[in-house]
Order: structure tokens, then C-alpha cells, then sequence
């Protein structure tokens, strides 16, 4: 299937953090100019807004993409706001390839933000509007209930334990040192994530992402105008996304099919007959430390169940067969939902041309993908990119 | 690469000032259905989804969350936008055009009734540091923007209630309106008065109700058994959010929006190639200010003019709103622009009943987010 | 070995400057209020709770039972079709103990939320709720549970009519303790 070829050809990112200074549309900028100026564009050059970012209940703000539009450069141009929940980081990306591989448009800005903090006294606590509101709501359920229910269900079912799950928190919070922007980088022991607080049974303190301030951003264009703007366009090979059903407690947690349909979508696009062998890096989402695993599964990186044994077998290293998260991910650099999706697209995107810095893969990677995931355990959003 | 995108399916709840008999869930599934027949085709044969929806709207957040399972959309590739179903329209028609799919669904809904203090929730959207610790009712803005527009354009106060009695008297032949009324232009202006100089009766009132959308490309299109109508064009664009730097009389983002769709369209005298328009009347003053970003009419006051001596009434030259619009039929928060398009599909497949406009070959579909907002979006629709 | 991103922007505020107020600050409270239409299916649901029983829909076309009840079956897309009533006993399909209420504050005392696939629906047709009534050390993946009502005069058409699920008796520690006849 002949699609118009789109690139990445700019990306940039703020400081992801407790809490920002900055307010939505301050941090929006940031992201957007650090983003054009890496590709030495200006914003008249942009065709098009794309603007991610998830629940309005945090910001503090309703139409929350109008109020940011003018800090991602919108003023005057077509301008969507995406939304899929924690899926919309990477969703955003497939979002910016729909403007310009429909040919209406040569280029397009992908800008994803979240300001958690604004929430008081705590961002969590928005959390509970995610729920049904007729079936659910009245029981007062914490985010928490729902990672721990699926993290339960997934070491039930394949007898993974605590110890190896533990093991993608200190691996991704050590690859984080590298990260210029992380929230969270550490050198940690096994050891020193099952001694941490048990917040929800199986689920340890150490072993979840934080909220967050932050945004990132990347910068699509055309073949002619990549090729004009950059001697290393990084290609969009492949888009997906898919949406389970809301009814959750009607499915059984132990497996992100949601993540599979997605994957195989994107994969078939960018060709992709053997994951395995052919993708170089993974960025999978990693809000819990579990869910690395899971996704890693979903995304046919390691057979169903199996994992957790790769990853003690130093696969998913960052000098290993397949790295998987060497940005940090969510659990190192931070979680700033939307935002979080579009650093593991930027980490790529600087995997791929060798600007990783103490980050980078070593073995000039080619293929990459990047996943994130939203909802009530429901959506997978996913982009192989290659160069 | 696709070439065209049309619709082939229309399905919709009528709009009406509340919907007690039905979730928001029934509601969306009973649109599907009658959208999926209209169509000819399954759930199953729809390869993506689009729904347009605010949290805030819903009172549930991540609303997307809650969309997949009424539209026959589960594991399938769904998402929301938190805009205008204009601004979904365009999305399916990127999503075809890229060649990635070539059945799209596009949804919105609006459950307005469900809000309990709706203008907190507008309040909610403005400004939180500059313009909310003022504590007024956010339809000020509005207010604000009509005095600088009567201002500036020359249009008189009794012009713009002109437009709000023609088109609550349109909704009176339109099944699926909620506030249909036989009201002269005199008793708008005996209405209270609300956000001056806004009186009560130029200010549209909520309605709930749900519109789906099928889009096709060219050979899906061709292969159905339903009169395609063809997506000529659809543009879509956002002003500066501020209200501190905005253009109060002319709304820019409009006139963008509507360069980009009259550019893919071909059009280049709207007044002349388009037969029927359905614009955002959500405050009366306002179908005369679109009408001149539209470049329908050289100006406002042209506009208004015509308004006056009725040549914008069903049966007139250039009929404006004939479903009611937004005053009419309601305002259905994200759905109001699929409330246009809805009409026009309707129209130029010859369905309009006693609303019908003969002749009608290109119609024009264009939606405006509400206060405080500066974002719209255009869509133009024709036969061929 | 400098890398990308070079000297990215984002000024960090700790919790202290905010308490001293290093910073400027602006509450807001705002009124989100709702009041949901029902609709059919969960009217009805909510109705059957009242009355001390859980219904479900059924689905002639791919013969499942579904919970929570909804007028529409989502993998056929078509009407569901009957009324049915499941029983009140279950089995956890996966549960946790949680010591962080949903506003961040600390529980001594776990709260124990589990999905529970509930007899008589179809197979891994779970709702979620609370488990009570049990050792929180002892609960288990593939537990038999029964819902513990509130009285019925205290019931008022919600899902926390049913106060949590407990041990089905014979199963759990509280009857093995009782049949030893002391307490």
C-alpha cells in the first residue's frame, strides 16, 4: 500500500517535573520552539497544529486545548486536539501523519502537554472521574485499583513474581540518569524497590510512574520538505491504534490485546513480518513497571508470559538484543500523561540519528517503536519509525 | 491515495431539551444503528471511529474511554477529539484521504440536560488568571462581542433579532429541532434582557441529541447503494485565544477556515456556487457576522439587509439555516456542526420534507466552538 | 558525550516554595455537577439492586449474559434481548489491597477492591466492588464470594447496596472459626 512518505525531521522536549513554574501554554512553547528550532524551522513553515494532551480535570480548565492552542502555534491555522487517555502521546504522532499523508498538508506540528500539578491537593484524585460514573464511581476507586487488579491478574496468571517485575524499575530508572529532562532517575536495587511503601497490593511505591508537568513536541513534514530540512529524516513507517471495550471487568486483564491489534496495524504498514528481529528499540509505556512487560508482550516483543525471563536475561538492556525503554521511560523521566507518549517518540527519533547522548544504543539501531497506552486498561496507540 | 470522500450515512436522535427515556450510551447506539441502515452497511465493515466530545460536557473523564462498545467500534481504531463534529468530519475525511481507511464513522452527541450549572462549566473554559476572577457568566464575551460588532459593521440590534425569528419559525418545519416557535422580530426584542445588548431570545438554548456520520472514499462511495454526498471541501482553524488581542467584530478564524475548504472545493464566488448555507447562530448577531467571514455577503450590514427583506428564508434566494440552526434546533454543544451537516445531507438528497429547498446542488456547513472560543470549522457539500 | 535534548527548558517549584509562597497562586473550586439520565438498562439495574438482586441482559445471537446490563451487545451490535437475574455468589478474578484512599490519604486498613465474575453471567463476566468480611492475608485468586447486603431499608438503588463481597460460608476463615464454637 502506497502511503505519501512523512518524517520527523524536529523534536523537543521541557524538563518533565513535580511541578512547573510554568503554566500549560508556557510549557506547550517551550516544547514547540525547542521542537522547530532542532529542525531550524519557523513557525510559518508549519501547515498544521496537532495538540495532545489528557484529562482537562488536571489543568484546571475546560476546552483545555483552546485555552493552549496559542502556545503550540495554532493561531491562525487548522488546529485537533486528539485524546485517547495515556494513549494520546503516541496517538498525537499518528494524528500528525493523517494531516500531511492525506497530502492537504506538507507539514505538521505534534505538540503534547500535561500540567498535573495544578490539581489539588492531588492530581490522583481526578482519577476518579475516570470511572462509570453508575456502576463504579459510588465505590470511590483510586487509579491505583486498576493497575493493581491487571498487575495481579498478569503474575497470576503466568506465576510472574514482584522480583521481576521490580527489575524494569531499576532498569528504567537507572537509563533515566542518562536523560537530560528526568524526573526520576536512580541508581536502585531490587531490593530497594520491595522494601518501598506498598500502596496497592502487588504494586510498590518504586514501581510507579509520577505525576507530573512537562510537555514534548516533534515536527512532521513531506519527503520534499524533510529532505530540504534535515540530511537524517526519521520515517513514520507504520500507525495504529484500537480501543477495547469499556465494559473492563468483562475482559480478563492478563493480556493488552488492545496493544496487539495496534502493533500488528502499524507493523503491517511499515512491513514488518518478524518484530522480533526486526525492530531495533522498543519504547513501550511503562506507567507502572508491570506494564512494561505487558505491553512488551502486546507488542510481540516477547511471547505471552515470557517477558519478565527476557528481561533478566539482559534482552531488554540498553546494550542488549532488544532495548526497550533506554530514554527511562515514565517510571525514570516522569509522567506527564500525554507528554510521556511523545518523549518515547522524540527518544527515538534521536535513537535513530545517534544523538542519544549517554543514552544511546549502541549498533546504529534503524527500527524503532513506540507505544503508550489509556483508558480503563483499553487503548493501545502505536508508531514504528525507521530511518 | 484516495481521491474524494463522501457521506453515505446519516443517522440521528431529533434534538430535543431532554432525553430522560435514554443513556447517553442508548442514545448514541440508536443514532448508529439508523446511521449503519441508512448506509447499507454493518458495524463490522467500519474501519475507524472518530468521536467529538469534552470531558467536561460528559461529566466523566477520559470520555473516549466510553465511546467503542454503542457504536459497534470495540478493538477497533477509535478516538475522540475534543472539538466540533465539523473538526471530526475533517479528521475522517485525513484518515481517507491518507489511503489508511476508506470507512470512517464520526459521532457527537450532546447530553446538555445532564449538566446541572452549565454556565460553570463555560466559566470553567475562560482564562483562570485574567478573565474568570472577574466571576461574570462567561455569555459576557458574547455580550462584548456583539457591541463591538453593532459598532463597527453598522448592523442594527433589530437585524439580528430578524435572524433569531426566522429561524425559530424554520425549526417549524424541521421534526428533529427542539425550540421550533412562530416569533417576529419584534418579540425577540420584548425578551429580557440577558448579556446586553444580548436579549433572552437571541441566545440558543441547550438540547440533547445525537448525530452519526458514515464517510466513505470515492470507490466505497460508488459501491454504495445510498446517493453519496460529496465532502467538496473542509477547512478548519483557531484564532488567538485572548480575549485581550481578539478582533471582536470580524472573526478571522472563520474567514480561514473557510479559505482552506472553498480552496479544495474550487470555489471562488460562494454567494453564486452555493445554494444553501447552515451556520453557527448560537447567539443571533453571530449568523451575521459568519456570513460576511464566509464572504457570502461583502459585509455584515449586506447581510443584515437581506436578512431583513427575507431573502435568506426557506423559499428565498439564499436560504440561511433553514434547519433552524442553532437557535432553532438547539444548541448541541459538540454535535451543532454534525446538526448542519445533517441538514444539508438531508437537503441535497431531496429527504427534506416540507423544509425542502429546491435545487440545492452545493451547501455549506460551518461550526463555531462558543464562547470563548475562536475556533471553526467549514465544511462544503455537494451533489457532485 | 552531550546528546539531545541540550538544555531543556522547565523551572521546577517544590512544595515548600509553594507553602511559603515563593509563588504565585490561584484557587478555584469549580462546580462540575451532573445529573446522568439513567436510561434503560442501568435504571433497571440500579432498580434490581434496591430489591436485593443483580440483573443482566442477554444476547440471543452470541448467548452471552452480560453485567453490567446494557440494551446493546457490543461484539454482535444489535439489541440485547432478555431480562435475567444472576445470583449474588462469584468467584475474584484478580483483587488488591489497597492502603491509599482515591484522595491520597493513608489506610491503615487495606480497602480490598477485586473484580468478581458473578455466577449465572456469562464466563469472565466480572463487575467490580469491594471484598469484605476476610482477612486481608487470606484472600485469593479463584475465592468463592457472596455479597453482603445493606438492609433493605437502607438501600437506595446503587451499586453500594451491596456493602462487599464476603467468603461464601465454609470457604472463608469467619465460618471455619464459628464452627469451632468460639469466637
Amino acid at each position: 500500500m502506497g502511503y505519501r512518505k512523512v518524517a520527523i525531521v524536529g523534536a523537543g522536549m521541557t524538563k518533565f517535573v513535580r511541578r512547573a513554574l510554568e503554566t500549560p501554554r508556557e510549557l506547550s512553547w517551550l516544547a514547540a520552539k525547542a521542537a522547530l528550532d532542532s529542525a531550524e524551522m519557523k513557525l510559518d513553515q508549519v501547515d498544521s497544529v496537532v495538540f495532545g494532551s489528557a484529562p482537562d480535570a488536571f489543568d484546571g480548565l475546560h476546552m483545555k486545548g483552546e485555552f493552549v492552542a496559542d502556545g503550540c502555534g495554532a493561531w491562525g491555522k487548522p488546529y485537533l486536539r486528539c485524546y485517547v487517555g495515556g494513549g494520546t502521546g503516541v496517538y498525537a504522532i499518528a494524528q500528525g501523519w493523517l494531516h500531511v499523508a492525506s497530502g492537504l498538508f506538507d507539514t505538521c506540528l505534534v505538540v503534547c502537554e500535561e500540567k498535573m500539578s495544578t490539581c489539588q491537593p492531588h492530581p490522583q484524585g481526578a482519577f476518579l472521574t475516570i470511572f462509570d460514573n453508575f456502576t463504579e464511581q459510588p465505590l470511590k476507586p483510586n487509579l491505583l485499583w486498576i493497575f493493581a487488579l491487571e498487575q495481579n491478574r498478569y503474575m497470576q496468571v503466568h506465576g510472574i513474581t514482584l522480583e521481576e517485575i521490580a527489575r524494569v524499575s531499576v532498569k528504567n530508572k537507572r537509563n533515566a540518569l542518562g536523560h537530560p529532562c528526568a524526573q526520576l532517575g536512580a541508581e536502585l536495587t531490587v531490593e530497594d524497590v520491595l522494601k518501598s511503601e506498598v500502596m496497592a497490593w502487588p504494586v510498590h511505591r518504586l514501581m510507579v510512574s509520577p505525576t507530573s508537568d512537562g510537555a514534548a513536541a516533534v515536527v512532521l513534514a513531506a519527503e520534499h520538505v524533510a529532505r530540504r530540512v534535515t540530511n537524517k529524516p526519521v520515517w513514520i513507517e507504520g500507525v495504529g491504534w484500537c480501543l477495547d471495550t469499556a465494559y473492563w471487568t468483562n475482559r480478563d486483564l492478563y493480556y493488552p490485546r488492545y496493544v496487539e491489534r495496534a502493533a500488528r496495524m502499524a507493523y503491517e504498514m511499515a512491513g514488518i513480518r518478524e518484530p522480533r528481529k526486526e525492530i531495533n528499540i522498543a519504547e513501550p509505556y511503562d506507567p507502572f513497571a508491570y506494564k512494561e512487560l505487558h505491553h512488551l508482550e502486546g507488542l510481540q516483543l516477547a511471547p505471552k508470559g515470557q517477558a519478565a525471563k527476557l528481561l533478566a536475561d539482559g534482552v531488554f538492556d540498553r546494550d542488549g538484543d532488544l532495548p526497550a525503554t533506554p530514554s527511562g521511560g515514565l517510571l525514570g523521566v516522569g509522567n506527564p500523561i500525554a507528554a510521556a507518549g511523545t518523549m518515547k517518540i522524540c527518544e527515538l527519533f534521536w535513537q535513530l540519528r545517534g544523538e542519544a547522548g549517554a543514552r544511546q544504543v549502541p549498533g546504529k539501531p534503524r527500527r524503532g517503536v513506540a507505544q503508550a497506552w489509556g483508558d480503563l486498561m483499553q487503548v493501545g496507540t502505536v508508531v514504528v519509525v525507521g530511518v | 491515495m484516495g481521491s474524494r470522500v463522501a457521506i453515505i450515512g446519516l443517522g440521528f436522535t431529533p434534538a430535543r431539551p431532554t432525553s430522560s427515556h435514554q443513556s447517553y450510551k442508548e442514545m448514541m447506539f440508536e443514532a448508529a444503528q439508523r446511521a449503519y441502515a441508512d448506509a447499507g452497511i454493518e458495524a463490522a465493515d467500519v474501519q475507524s471511529f472518530v468521536t467529538c466530545a469534552e470531558d467536561l460536557n460528559e461529566g466523566l473523564s477520559i470520555f473516549d474511554e466510553y465511546t467503542p462498545d454503542q457504536l459497534g467500534a470495540m478493538l477497533k481504531p477509535m478516538h475522540t477529539l475534543t472539538q466540533d463534529g465539523l473538526h471530526g468530519l475533517a479528521d475522517a475525511a485525513l484518515q481517507i484521504l491518507s489511503g489508511l481507511f476508506e470507512l470512517v464513522v464520526v459521532e457527537a452527541h450532546s447530553k446538555a440536560s445532564n449538566i446541572v450549572a452549565p454556565d460553570w462549566i463555560a466559566d470553567y473554559a475562560t482564562d483562570p488568571v485574567l478573565n474568570r476572577p472577574l466571576g461574570l457568566n462567561p455569555h459576557y464575551i458574547a455580550g462584548l462581542e456583539m457591541q463591538r460588532f453593532l459598532h463597527e459593521s453598522g448592523v442594527k440590534h433589530e437585524q439580528c433579532a430578524h435572524v433569531a425569528a426566522k429561524n425559530r419559525r424554520h425549526a417549524l418545519r424541521n421534526p428533529a429541532a427542539a425550540y421550533p416557535a412562530h416569533l417576529e422580530a419584534k418579540d425577540v426584542l420584548a425578551s429580557p434582557p440577558a448579556f446586553e445588548p444580548l436579549h433572552e431570545k437571541e441566545i440558543a438554548r441547550t438540547a440533547d441529541g445525537c448525530i452519526v456520520l458514515v464517510v466513505a472514499g470515492e470507490d466505497r462511495a460508488h459501491r454504495s447503494a445510498a446517493k453519496p454526498v460529496w465532502v467538496r471541501g473542509v477547512g478548519w482553524a483557531n484564532g488567538s485565544f485572548a480575549l485581550e488581542s481578539r478582533n471582536w467584530a470580524h472573526p478571522d478564524y472563520v474567514r480561514r477556515a473557510a479559505e482552506i475548504a472553498y480552496r479544495q472545493a474550487g470555489i471562488h464566488d460562494p454567494a453564486r456556487e452555493i445554494q444553501l448555507l447552515e451556520v453557527d447562530d448560537t447567539y443571533a448577531y453571530k449568523e451575521l457576522q459568519h456570513l460576511e467571514a464566509l464572504r457570502v455577503f461583502p459585509n455584515a450590514a449586506d447581510a443584515a439587509r437581506a436578512t431583513e427583506r427575507g431573502e435568506t428564508q426557506q423559499g428565498a434566494r439564499l436560504p440561511v439555516n433553514v434547519s433552524g440552526g442553532v437557535l432553532g434546533m438547539g444548541n448541541l454543544l459538540e454535535a451543532n456542526g454534525l446538526a448542519r451537516v445533517a441538514e444539508l445531507v438531508l437537503q441535497l438528497r431531496g429527504q427534506s420534507g416540507a423544509r425542502q429547498v429546491e435545487g440545492a446542488r452545493v451547501g455549506l456547513a460551518q461550526s463555531w466552538r462558543g464562547v470563548p472560543t475562536t475556533s471553526a470549522a467549514v465544511a462544503i457539500l455537494g451533489l457532485e | 558525550m552531550e546528546g539531545q535534548p541540550k538544555n531543556p527548558r522547565g523551572t521546577s517549584l517544590s512544595s515548600d516554595d509553594i507553602k511559603r509562597g515563593r509563588t504565585f497562586l490561584l484557587p478555584y473550586t469549580p462546580r462540575l455537577e451532573y445529573a446522568w439520565d439513567c436510561g434503560e438498562a442501568i435504571t433497571r439495574y440500579l432498580e434490581e439492586l434496591k430489591n436485593g438482586r443483580l440483573v443482566a441482559r442477554t444476547c440471543h445471537r452470541c448467548q452471552r449474559t452480560l453485567l453490567p446490563p446494557r440494551m446493546f451487545c457490543e461484539v454482535c451490535f444489535r439489541p440485547t434481548d432478555d431480562w435475567v437475574f444472576v445470583k449474588d455468589t462469584g468467584t475474584v478474578n484478580t483483587f488488591s489491597l489497597c492502603y491509599v484512599t482515591w484522595d491520597v490519604r493513608k489506610l491503615r486498613k487495606p480497602e480490598i477492591p477485586a473484580v468478581i465474575e458473578m455466577d449465572g453471567a456469562s464466563p469472565g463476566m466480572g463487575i467490580m466492588h469491594l471484598l469484605g468480611g476476610v482477612d486481608p492475608k487470606k484472600v485469593r485468586v479463584g475465592m468463592r464470594v457472596r455479597a453482603v447486603w445493606k438492609p433493605p431499608t437502607e438501600r437506595t438503588g446503587s451499586i453500594t447496596d451491596i456493602l462487599y463481597f464476603a467468603p461464601l460460608k465454609g470457604n472463608g476463615t469467619a465460618a471455619r472459626r464459628k464452627r469451632k464454637g468460639k469466637r
